[in-house]
């Protein structure tokens, strides 16, 4: 599939007003607003465009597989740092488009989904070095660049990442790269959720190499990430048991085949990472330094919006029956004066409204 | 999308009414209208560009920010928000018709909390201050723009300022939690939050960088990072830049990310020395400044593959800072480069274009053909690792002439970092200084939007008029055209 194949459908669209449901693999089909509109299958524009490993940049079109991005980006050490998930086992919920080989570049910059190394890392937008867009009125639009430094123009090549598609098809994206660590280990600790999360705040304010932090079920697993020496230094002041299969718990982890991911409805809640635990029953799991806790079960949605909120941080209605999802917004809803804004950005990429209507949130 | 082109002028503005009105919500110690209390805010750092503003509001709280702002909403009365001024493209230089709003009185720093390493901050707190707080706890401000000592946090909100640490620790926008926002009709919203990954659209990247077109911040929470337990910088010579630029790919091709990468050449090595006394070396072509931090074994270990790889490429001469005091002193040429180079000229201009780095000798190559062009020297400094340049263009003010070809000289350097694939401005932002070269690197479609972007915030176009993103009628009239996605090559590429 060619952009200007994407030019010419969206046109029609943006014509017949006709809502669109823009589509990668699929992987994330069950995150965010119920599935809408005609689907617009983008998987068939792929390519890896440039790749400069010296200047740290990738170029590919949004139909590229991360895994493939992936492979090319370590033949040469290299990796997308902020890990996303590639949900290819469970790439299957809409049973009549089949899923393909697992995410894609479009699909994992329209659901700004990072993994076990946002904390260290950063965000999936942190990475973003410049678009290629086809908004709804199917113009092509060219923001940021290939520049680790670019200010000149508003900075909507970040904006776009996370936004769920809805302010148009991201053809081409331009990422950040980064070379992979020389050493990892993955430590282990027996303790309660409490104690995780106080340990986690405590060693991040430490020079430490940490990269990732997963509890579950009484254990603490911390990820160390950096020089051979520095993680040697690190392990030793830190204690706990070294394990041997960090590498593969860590990747089930960020594609949630782990355990702890199992039951739902579930629910991610962000949180400042000092936050106390939430008055909610039904923690499954802690990441990000304490920043990000999963939440199973039967779980009230005003109940740990509430929480949440209180809190400092913001509840998601991540994976749930549809039964649940068309009764309960997939996001916390936002303070009049921003889903104004949100209205009026819309209006700005997507007049008539057609890209993936109800996605983000109800209102457009 | 509306087609919002905002060249219709601003109608002139009443003085009188404005000042009354304004007099109404401010005391009186909030509030300059003289010409000689108004004068120090005429021009921001970047000197050459001047204008007096009709008034200069200093609220004290946000309770007066907004009711500055809906006062001039309701008036149509343009409004330019500032910090410290030490804006380098002319961001802050006032509106003729307009009042600048100094927040330079919001300097508290509301809050540093050791465990969840954050600090919330009121914009006019300076860059260093926060740091400086910070360091009971063992944590730090990352982003450290060379003004760090003068410059706010909310001029480096407006700037996505960067500093020679952003190649690892990266640029305000990756630092920043959440803003605290007053709209130009008066409304008060949050974005962002302490919670990672706010819900919706990432308006925290958009106000970040927008040059104080979308909303004047009132509250900024910043992330802290933990300090270093040691860092050392390396100081290679070499006889060539181009040898100099091949061991900046060769370092980041070895998979290393040091915390600073920078570049001068012979000219800003010249200026400096007598300056500063770093001990740099002044018979090499170009020298490059390595940083290493972490734990003293990481550092150890970088160093050692720091130094093959500088020797692999040819350096004549490698040091390693040995203590805190030595490493600052290399650091300290480096830092003072602006100044030091304002010693040997009566005025210079500094540009602030990116280019990839591989194309640095190029670059280079093509600024010394200028110097010749226009008969004006410059000097070169380089964030080498994330290639962003400052050449500095000396000229001086009192000559007939001077300043154009000065400005010539720069709008030629940073079309040409267009044409590399790169970008006219890393982090000094593009204000009035590059809004002509706005013409050269984005097309109609991406301006317009830029536009319809800012009507969704400020519809009246009354937050900084005119500044950061060109009109289009003054993009035809500059009659130079963008080079849409490579279709065309630039004409004197291969002059370089």
């Amino acid at each position: 599939m060619t952009r200007d194949e994407i030019v010419a459908a969206i046109r029609a669209a943006h014509a017949g007003r006709t809502p669109l449901r823009l589509r990668g693999a699929g992987s994330k089909d069950f995150y965010g607003g119920l599935l809408a509109g005609e689907v617009l299958d983008l998987s068939g524009h792929r390519g890896i465009v440039a790749y400069e490993p010296t200047e740290l940049y990738l170029s590919a079109k949004c139909g590229t597989s991360l895994a493939e991005i992936e492979a090319v980006l370590a033949e040469h050490g290299q990796m997308l740092a902020f890990e996303p998930p590639h949900f290819s086992a469970n790439a299957t919920v809409d049973r009549q488009i089949p899923a393909k080989t697992g995410a894609t570049l479009g699909g994992c910059l329209a659901a700004g989904l990072a993994g076990p190394r946002r904390m260290q890392a950063g965000a999936v937008r942190d990475f973003v070095l410049g678009v290629t867009l086809v908004d709804g009125r199917g113009q092509v639009l060219d923001f940021g660049g290939r520049v680790m430094k670019n200010v000149a123009g508003y900075d909507v090549s970040r904006l776009i990442a996370g936004s769920l598609g809805t302010l148009g098809v991201i053809a081409e994206a331009t990422l950040k790269v980064l070379p992979k660590p020389v050493a990892e280990t993955t430590l282990a600790f027996a303790c309660a959720a409490d104690e995780a999360v106080r340990r986690l705040n405590d060693w991040g304010a430490q020079p430490l190499p940490l990269s990732a932090a997963f509890w579950h079920d009484g254990r603490l697993l911390l990820r160390l990430s950096g020089a051979a020496a520095a993680v040697d230094a690190a392990r030793r002041r830190l204690g706990g048991e070294l394990t041997v299969d960090g590498e593969k718990t860590w990747i089930s982890v960020r594609e949630q085949t782990h355990p702890a991911f199992a039951a739902t409805p579930l629910w991610r809640v962000a949180l400042p990472s000092t936050a106390p635990a939430l008055a909610v029953d039904g923690l499954c799991a802690i990441e990000w330094g304490g920043a990000l806790r999963w939440y199973a079960g039967d779980i009230d949605a005003a109940a740990i919006r509430a929480a949440a909120t209180a809190a400092g941080g913001h509840a998601t209605l991540y994976r749930a029956p549809e039964s649940l999802r068309c009764r309960v917004d997939p996001f916390t809803p936002l303070a009049p004066a921003l889903l104004a804004l949100h209205r009026r950005l819309k209006k700005v990429f997507d007049p008539a409204g057609i890209l993936n209507p109800g996605r983000l949130y109800a209102e457009f | 999308m509306s087609q919002v082109d905002p060249s219709d002028a601003i109608v002139a503005t009443d003085r009188k009414t404005l000042v009354s009105r304004l007099r109404a919500i401010l005391p009186a110690h909030c509030l300059l209208v003289e010409d000689e209390d108004l004068r120090p805010y005429e021009c921001d750092g970047l000197t050459a560009y001047r204008e007096m503003p009709l008034a200069v509001c200093l609220p004290e709280n946000e309770g007066q920010v907004v009711d500055v702002l809906r006062t001039c909403h309701q008036l149509g009365v343009p409004v330019v928000a500032r910090g410290a001024g030490t804006g380098l493209s002319g961001g802050a230089m006032p509106h003729a018709e307009g009042v600048v709003l100094s927040l330079a009185r919001f300097n508290r720093i509301l809050k540093v909390d050791r465990d969840s390493r954050s600090a919330v901050v009121q914009p006019g707190v300076r860059n260093l201050a926060v740091s400086e707080a910070a360091a009971p706890y063992g944590l730090y401000y990352a982003p450290d723009p060379s003004s760090q000592i003068a410059c706010t946090i909310g001029g480096n909100v407006a700037e996505n300022s960067g500093g020679v640490h952003c190649l690892k620790y990266g640029l305000t926008v990756h630092n920043v939690l959440r803003l605290r926002v007053v709209s130009i009709e008066g409304e008060i919203f949050e974005i962002g939050s302490a919670a990672p990954d706010a819900p919706g659209y990432d308006l925290l990247a958009l106000l970040i960088g927008s040059e104080g077109l979308l909303g004047v911040v009132t509250e900024v929470t910043v992330k802290l990072v933990p300090k270093p337990e040691l860092a050392q910088v390396v100081m290679a010579s070499f006889d060539d830049v181009a040898q100099a630029g091949d061991a900046v790919a060769a370092i980041i091709a070895a998979g290393i990310i040091p915390a600073g990468l920078e570049m001068m050449d012979k000219p800003a090595t010249a200026a400096v020395e007598p300056f500063v006394k770093a001990g740099y070396d002044l018979d090499a072509a170009a020298i490059l400044l390595c940083e290493s931090d972490g734990t003293p074994e990481e550092v150890a270990e970088e160093i050692a593959r720091v130094r093959a790889v500088l020797t692999g490429c040819g350096a004549r001469d490698i040091r390693v800072s040995q203590s805190e005091a030595e490493r600052l002193r290399f650091w300290a040429g480096r830092k003072a480069a602006f100044p030091a180079v304002g010693r040997i000229t009566p005025d210079y201009y500094c540009m602030d274009g990116t280019i990839p780095r591989k194309r640095l000798a190029e670059m280079l190559a093509a600024i010394a053909g200028m110097e010749r062009k226009y008969g004006l020297r410059c000097a070169n400094v380089f964030h080498a690792g994330d290639g962003n340049l400052h050449p500095l263009i000396m000229y001086d003010m009192s000559l007939p002439g001077d300043w154009e070809k000065a400005e010539a000289f720069g709008a030629e350097i940073l079309e040409l970092s267009v044409a590399l694939g790169g970008s006219i401005t890393g982090e000094h932002g593009v204000g009035i200084e590059k809004i002509k070269q706005m013409c050269v690197q984005y097309a109609t479609p991406e301006l317009e939007t830029f536009h319809a972007v800012k009507a969704a915030f400020d519809e009246k176009r009354l937050l900084n008029p005119e500044k950061a993103v060109p009109s289009l009628h003054r993009c035809a009239e500059y009659g130079r055209m963008h080079v849409h996605r490579g279709e065309l090559k630039f004409p004197d590429l291969e002059r370089f």
